[in-house]
């Protein structure tokens, strides 16, 4: 126990002498900690908040029954199945508006609501009596309270005037969702006498009728994980997606790690003679060095777990916008982790940094005992590492290629872009070289001859860095393709798809007749066109049936990827419906094939005569024409329209209507604010993709700055004979300066290709897979140049310190050089 | 007995509704005074068969039924059904969901190695839970208590109940010949010593017969039931903490109520009925009778008495009584001990227990 004690004293001796070394370890360990730990602490926050919320009603061994058809259920129904001794419960959900935001508000009946389910707690055992008696109560997360900028006790008005009962914030409640009791809820969303889902434990007693003999095949069982897996289902490729930034910036993270690490043994060798020489065993050392290394990745790994905390706490509401923005999805605002994240995220730094740290542990235990300590003994075997790094690297190139070709999935596609990546990642240094010795072929002055040289010497040293540098620049620049590209596709397709002027919905069907025989007296109207929604499930799948008039004006402007001759006569007659993009892929419907689609009544046989774009939708769509869709589903309601107005009258017409309707109207609003929630919502969409690609440069830059400072310490050794023949110190600095710049400059060169054949993989292979659309392929040109801009600003300030030490290095000090035998 | 179900009600029901503002007067106050509730007045007649229907200006009422049952081999059964309304706020009744009347009731099966319970809660306004007086149907889901079809209108003579829990369900038919008999003054019940009362009655002639199914056996059953209705809006004091309350059927055909209202800080407040075979009863004093725990049984961590000794002085009754299984605990949401019981010594017969707040 003693030599590996004072062998493990011996060797962390060493960073305390290379206190920057020492920083370098650390922090590339405790950023790829914290950056892969942050990253799973969001998937998993999110994940546990779609079980929060699924598990609202879906508790173990509870159901819920749902209209079989979709739309709501009749409370009489509801008092039917009790009577006949069916212990279900009644929930009535649905969307409500405050200052424009969406909220779910979700009617309970907490008396019949089986034990164990979430909401038994939400209404609290001591404020039964509030909740149910007026006014009641409105249960919200804390979360949500601060989201509402409301006090506790407030009564909110909601968008189109009606009031919710007092507020009470619980902790624990489903965040984004107002509890209200069942008859607040049929009162705020107007639908007395009706619920939504009928909450039910397997077992309802003795001699209990089946449900059929109650209710006939009104309902539906929705079994309890149906929805939870649904949520789950469209989320997972976003969560794909987060998962492969955090494993890339773990990456990051590690070629920092190999890179200290690899420099400390190299400065070690000397005292590692040493420790062998007087007797230590290469076991012990080995073991020594193991030691050592647990120790660092614990403490660097504990670092990394708190920063990881903070960011994932940091790109919560970030997220929480993407999640909400593309699926509609809730999740709580209070980052809550269980035990197991720390454990797997301290286990990943230690497996990490031994992964990085394997060659050399290698090495140290293969070192013969006599080997000379000669300093840089690593750069030579680099010329060897180089070689084998490259053949590395072409092989993660065709398996890049033969993912992309055959593979199939997301799975594949992130594999593919990973092979990518890292191949491009493993040739770099060895294209730099050649790069380098061309630079040195072409010129003819001396220092010009040294200055290339001496990059090249320096290249082994700086190439992991360039690698991090690398990776992070072509994810830069495929992403930002991708988000550009889709920003400007989304901006033309909401161009053509909102086209008409103003949109409302009426709150009840006889307002909306009363509201329409109004509109056809305005002379300023130049066409009503309604628009109706019926929900059904195609191959289990969501999907809205959306009825529309074969107007004009959709038939010059609604958007589309393809279509049959003739394709609005079809639909005008019924004979023929538009599935959106998603719909099309996911159930691999062609066009021109027939699509059996489950109706009120029957099942309606139509033809597919057009598919169009619909971004951002998790759902799938169907577009028909509306009298088909009032022939097929009867009873849906029809309360919303567009309508086309002179353009300058639009903003008057609102005022107009909202003056003459008041509460009449749910909701109404012009295209330039539908444009505008739109884009925000697009926006926040990708907040986090873009906070995690900065961080990702961010990490490069560190990696870069760790590099030059340990390099800086080593490199007197080549300074001082060049000083020595006269070339000034600012001089030196300059070329020390540049060196790096060219050295970046040539990177992010190499990184543009790379970048845009990801920005490709993303747009071509993974949005189609994760999200079901295909976006067109743009080029950025002033992006690209920005994103270079960034990538030189950025070694610049790596490269500033120690530029800076290297001027302010005294003669004396580069004099010694000449005196010790380095 | 009005006294067990108040109590029961209050503390244990709508406990939390108590904290709200519409008992502002907490937990603390149980004693106060009911505020916008009608008060129980000593003098007021009972009106048959208005009163078997519901007193929506009273907080609290409930209808409850016990009965002793034997099948062909002569072993024995207990049933019990009952139904509380509480409101949780003065004045008129609003309509649908937001009405003020909650609606609790029990049901149980017991024998001599099993207690089967269930429990079921509903708001009234909406047609899961009510009672009608005439014809007299309560009902809560699919439990109902109510004058048969092919007797509507003759008041409680033929009856019908039934109830279904987890294994077990029952539906029953009753008849009964009698009159209900009034407890206390005329049916003014007075249940503390500072006068507090409800109005209080009992049908206790049912003949009982039909059929238990205990996990899906069907058995069939015949015997005697007692219906209890009792209404008021002015809880106990705030130290009756718990009460025992007996209803004896003896072998010659007559009957007996006794409670006891435990207190903290006083003597038990006792009170009775003695009713005789032909219907004719009278109230029993306070000082009549005794009631001593002679053994204790243990359940779920409560001790709580077995048998009793119970006595009447005036009428020569002292009697031992035995529960038919000593498990006959209520682990509904408020849970309390009711079961059937046999006993002897001066007399014998069946009858039934319950007892709270142990």
């Amino acid at each position: 126990m003693r030599p590996f004690f004072w062998t493990l004293v011996a060797l962390l001796s060493h960073w305390r002498r290379h206190p920057a070394n020492f920083g370098a370890l650390l922090v590339g360990l405790a950023v790829a900690t914290a950056l892969w730990s942050g990253v799973q602490a969001l998937n998993q926050h999110a994940r546990a908040s779609y079980d929060r919320a699924a598990s609202l009603f879906g508790t173990a061994g509870v159901q819920s029954l749902v209209a079989a058809r979709g739309g709501l259920i009749s409370q009489d129904l509801f008092v039917k199945l009790r009577l006949a001794g069916w212990k279900v419960s009644p929930a009535l959900e649905g969307t409500i508006r405050i200052r424009g935001a969406p909220f779910q508000l979700i009617g309970i009946e907490p008396l019949s609501l089986p034990r164990g389910t979430e909401f038994a707690g939400v209404t609290g055992e001591n404020a039964l009596g509030d909740f149910l008696e007026p006014p009641g109560r409105t249960i919200i997360a804390p979360e949500t309270l601060r989201e509402l900028a409301a006090p506790e006790g407030a009564a909110i008005v909601i968008d189109g005037g009606k009031t919710l009962p007092p507020i009470k914030a619980l902790s624990g409640a489903p965040p984004g969702i107002l509890v209200v009791d069942i008859g607040v809820a049929q009162a705020v969303l107007d639908r007395t006498g009706h619920v939504s889902r009928l909450i039910v434990k397997e077992s309802s007693g003795d001699g209990v009728p089946p449900l059929a003999g109650v209710a006939g095949d009104v309902l539906r069982v929705l079994p309890p994980r149906e929805e939870a897996s649904d949520i789950r289902r469209l989320t997972d490729s976003f969560h794909l997606n987060l998962t492969a930034f955090g494993l890339l910036a773990f990456l990051v993270g590690l070629f920092i790690v190999h890179a200290a690490f690899g420099l400390a043994f190299e400065q070690r060798l000397a005292m590692v003679r040493t420790l062998r020489s007087v007797g230590v065993s290469a076991r012990a050392l080995v073991a020594a060095m193991f030691g050592e290394l647990a120790l660092l990745a614990l403490i660097a790994g504990g670092a990394g777990m708190g920063l990881g905390y903070g960011l994932a706490a940091a790109l919560l509401p970030d997220m929480a916008a993407s999640l909400d923005g593309l699926y509609g999805v809730r999740v709580a605002g209070q980052l809550t982790l269980d035990p197991a994240w720390w454990i797997s995220g301290l286990g990943i730094a230690v497996i990490g940094a031994l992964a990085a740290a394997a060659g050399e542990l290698f090495k140290a235990f293969h070192l013969p005992v006599l080997k000379a300590a000669q300093p840089f003994a690593w750069r030579r075997a680099e010329q060897i590492f180089l070689r084998r790094r490259s053949i590395l690297g072409c092989f993660g190139l065709a398996a890049a290629l033969i993912a992309f070709l055959y593979g199939n999935g997301l799975y594949a596609a992130f594999g593919g872009i990973a092979g990518l990546l890292l191949g491009a990642a493993l040739l770099l240094p060895l294209l730099l070289a050649g790069a380098l010795r061309l630079g040195e072929k072409t010129s003819s002055a001396p220092l010009a001859q040294w200055f290339w040289a001496d990059s090249q010497q320096q290249l082994p040293g700086l190439s992991l860095a360039l690698m991090a540098l690398l990776l992070a620049l072509s994810t830069n620049v495929g992403v930002g393709a991708m988000v550009e590209g889709f920003r400007k596709t989304f901006t033309q397709w909401l161009d053509e798809r909102l086209i008409a002027e103003v949109y409302f919905e009426a709150a009840g069907d006889s307002e909306a007749r009363q509201i329409e025989s109004w509109l056809d007296q305005r002379p300023e109207i130049i066409a009503i066109l309604p628009v109706s929604r019926a929900t059904i499930q195609l191959e289990h799948w969501p999907v809205d049936v959306v009825g529309m008039k074969p107007h004009e004006t959709y038939r010059q402007h609604f958007p589309m990827l393809s279509q049959v001759a003739d394709a609005w006569d079809d639909f005008e007659r019924g004979d023929g419906v538009f599935v959106s993009e998603q719909l099309a892929r996911r159930l691999d419907l062609a066009l021109g094939s027939m699509l059996e689609i489950p109706t009120a009544g029957d099942r309606w046989r139509a033809k597919i005569v057009g598919v169009f774009p619909d971004y951002g939708n998790p759902k799938g769509q169907l577009r028909v024409d509306l009298a088909s869709l009032m022939r097929h589903w009867p009873d849906t309601p029809r309360r919303a329209y567009s309508l086309r107005v002179a353009p300058k009258a639009a903003s008057n017409l609102i005022d107009a209507m909202q003056t003459e309707f008041g509460q009449q109207i749910a909701r109404i609003s012009d295209q330039a604010a539908l444009k505008r929630l739109s884009m925000t919502i697009f926006e926040r969409t990708f907040a986090v993709t873009a906070a995690l690609n900065i961080l990702m440069l961010v990490v490069s830059a560190i990696a870069l700055f760790a590099n030059l400072l340990t390099l800086s310490n080593v490199r007197l050794a080549q300074l001082a004979p060049v000083w020595a023949v006269g070339v000034a110190r600012g001089r030196l600095a300059q070329l020390e300066f540049l060196r790096v710049l060219l050295l970046t400059a040539a990177t992010s060169l190499l990184a543009l290709p790379l970048g845009l054949a990801l920005a490709w993989c993303l747009v071509a292979v993974v949005n189609v897979q994760a999200f079901g659309w295909r976006l067109p392929f743009h080029l950025f040109p002033a992006q690209l140049a920005q994103i270079i801009a960034l990538a030189l600003l950025t070694a610049a300030v790596a490269v500033i310190w120690p530029v800076i030490r290297l001027v302010r290095t005294t003669p004396a000090d580069l004099l010694k050089v000449f005196a010790n035998e380095r | 007995m009005s006294a067990r179900r108040a109590l029961f009600i209050l503390a244990a029901f709508l406990a939390p509704v108590i904290e709200t503002s519409a008992f502002a007067d907490g937990f603390a106050g149980l004693g106060g005074e009911a505020k916008g509730f009608a008060e129980v007045v000593e003098g007021t007649p009972i009106v048959f068969p208005r009163d078997f229907g519901p007193h929506p200006a009273f907080r609290t009422e409930w209808w409850y039924l016990t009965a002793n049952l034997e099948d062909a081999a002569g072993a024995s059964y207990g049933l019990q059904w009952t139904l509380f309304r509480q409101a949780s706020a003065p004045g008129d009744e609003r309509q649908g969901w937001a009405i003020q009347n909650i609606w609790m009731a029990h049901a149980a099966v017991t024998n001599a190695k099993e207690h089967l319970f269930a429990e079921t809660f509903a708001r009234g306004g909406v047609g899961l839970a009510g009672v009608t007086a005439e014809p007299f149907r309560a009902w809560i889901d699919n439990w109902r208590f109510s004058s048969r079809d092919d007797a509507p209108g003759a008041g409680l003579a033929r009856m019908m109940v039934e109830a279904a829990g987890p294994d077990f369900r029952y539906k029953l038919n009753l008849a009964v010949d009698r009159p209900p008999v009034l407890h206390g003054k005329n049916g003014f019940s007075v249940k503390s010593d500072d006068g507090r009362a409800s109005y209080y009655f009992s049908q206790p002639f049912f003949k009982i017969d039909g059929v238990l199914v205990i996990r899906g056996q069907e058995i069939k059953v015949s015997g005697l039931a007692w219906m209890d209705r009792e209404w008021s809006s002015q809880p106990l004091t705030a130290t009756q903490k718990g009460w025992d309350w007996f209803s004896l059927h003896f072998t010659n055909g007559e009957k007996v109520m006794v409670f006891q209202l435990r207190d903290e800080t006083a003597r038990a407040f006792r009170a009775g009925t003695w009713i005789h075979a032909d219907g004719t009863s009278e109230a029993l004093d306070r000082d009549d009778i005794a009631l001593t725990p002679l053994s204790r049984i243990h359940l779920n961590g409560r001790t709580l008495p077995g048998q009793w000794k119970l006595t009447v002085k005036s009428r020569g009754v002292e009697v031992e009584t035995t529960p038919l299984n000593a498990d006959s605990w209520m682990a509904t949401r408020f849970s309390y001990w009711e079961g059937p019981i046999s006993f002897r010594g001066s007399h014998e017969g069946k009858g039934y227990l319950e007892m709270t707040g142990y």
